[in-house]
């Protein structure tokens, strides 16, 4: 499936965020920014690209991987690879 | 007087994409940025440079620039950043007891640090993340807050890996299991093997064949590092350590790291001729132990490292206790550009205070 509209695909990520760190959905949020609470560690930030690549079946490169800082910057990059067919 | 070139993003070039004149010029301008920026902003740094007779004026050959040993760090927590904008601190990894070095990272060092390190290790392995196991247990990730040298590297290189495989059970043993059924798992793949280098040599090779076990790793990529200083008694040389890893293991590609918890950026990988790289945005050079002048190419001496990523604190050009030589400038049979280089070991008056302060990162 490559099409999917945004609110799932936002959804899905908020689940995948929320699932990976431990913290309750609604305080997935676009500002929510690595380091920014203490369940984002560099270590959490593994187990949050695992929990996503699974969501979303797909593969993310390391750029990707460190570029992923904050929640916007997840979807935006999330985005580009469920375009591409994952 | 503006330096011209003083603006340019390191990471903007390729991380081998100059050769050793051009690289020395860019590196020299920024480092006297960041010699300018330090005296400004830490008042210990400039009252070493004062001590040192060092003025305003900048160098006009990397020689010239300032340095510190790296030591230093484990006596004074130099920062040129106010406490609130540390976001991490790292430490080397000493035994107990030990002075261990301390360095503070800013949003932007930090971030420069694993920029640097995802930066070079791509050209050497690519942007696709691998299977990976590390030859180590999962505690060595470390807990929350200042990170060791070692957790801080394992934390940066988990990043180039997928479905990681800790080798070490809780036990400290190897799980031979867990490591079959990820071999099976990842059959024909190109797998990571990342460790340090005497937990590779313990922990792997010697594990393996003490329980009468092979394994075929291949098509597979070892990345280690953290000194040779603890196989010192078994006389493990690097080619040797390369050629156990192709024939037992049938990993083709090696490559050991150098670079110090003092300097961020210090990322230097051996290529597939056995020679380190220093990449765009750091360098070294090698200094006569007794009277610190710098010696010719190919002369052994202590390792100075130069890095044009350290804003939070004064690590921009260090003396470090180890020993080694430039092996070229230019001239990698690998076609990398810039200078080669060899690590010896460890100052042996070095030895008295120990330790690890160039465990990695």
């Amino acid at each position: 499936m490559t099409f999917m509209p945004p609110p799932a695909l936002d959804d899905r990520l908020k689940a995948a965020f929320a699932d990976a760190l431990q913290i309750p959905a609604d305080t997935v949020q676009d500002d929510l920014a690595y380091r920014s609470i203490p369940q984002w560690t560099s270590v959490a930030h593994m187990a949050l690209i695992a929990a996503i690549e699974e969501q979303f079946d797909i593969m993310i490169d390391t750029d990707d991987v460190i570029d992923m800082s904050s929640f916007a910057k997840a979807r935006q990059i999330v985005t580009r690879y469920v375009a591409v067919g994952g | 007087m503006p330096d011209i070139g003083s603006d340019i993003d390191p990471f903007a070039i390729p991380p081998y994409g100059l050769a050793v004149r051009e690289k020395d010029a860019l590196l020299c301008r920024q480092l006297n940025r960041l010699t300018r920026h330090h005296r400004q902003c830490c008042a210990g740094y400039r009252a070493i440079l004062d001590a040192l007779g060092r003025g305003c004026e900048p160098a006009f050959r990397l020689e010239d620039v300032p340095f510190l040993p790296a030591a230093l760090f484990k006596l004074s927590p130099l920062q040129s950043v106010p406490d609130y904008e540390v976001v991490q601190v790292l430490t080397s990894s000493g035994t107990s007891g030990r002075a261990v070095s301390r360095v503070a990272l800013d949003q932007r060092t930090a971030a420069s640090l694993t920029r640097a390190l995802v930066t070079v290790v791509t050209t050497f392995i690519g942007k696709r993340r691998l299977p990976m196991v590390i030859v180590d247990g999962r505690e060595s990730l470390g807990g929350d807050g200042a990170a060791s040298a070692s957790a801080a590297a394992v934390r940066g290189f988990v990043a180039f890996g997928r479905d990681h495989l800790f080798l070490l059970g809780a036990d400290g043993q190897p799980d031979w299991p867990a490591l079959e059924a990820f071999l099976d798992r990842h059959r024909d793949e190109t797998k990571l093997v990342f460790g340090f280098t005497y937990m590779v040599w313990r922990h792997l090779y010697q594990a393996a064949r003490s329980a009468g076990r092979r394994f075929d790793l291949g098509p597979g990529i070892l990345i280690h590092g953290g000194g040779w200083k603890r196989l010192q008694d078994e006389a493990v040389s690097n080619a040797g350590f390369r050629a156990v890893m192709q024939d037992v293991f049938d990993i083709a590609a090696v490559h050991n790291y150098y670079g110090m918890v003092e300097q961020v950026g210090a990322v230097f990988m051996e290529c597939d001729h056995g020679r380190l790289h220093a990449p765009v945005f750091s360098d070294v050079l090698i200094r006569d132990p007794l009277t610190l002048a710098p010696v010719p190419l190919g002369q052994p001496g202590l390792i100075q490292v130069m890095s044009l990523l350290p804003e939070s604190y004064p690590g921009h050009c260090l003396l470090t206790e180890d020993l080694g030589a430039i092996l070229g400038e230019d001239d990698c049979p690998c076609g990398r550009p810039g200078r080669t280089f060899r690590v010896d070991g460890r100052l042996p008056a070095a030895e008295l205070r120990g330790c690890s302060d160039t465990r990695p990162l």
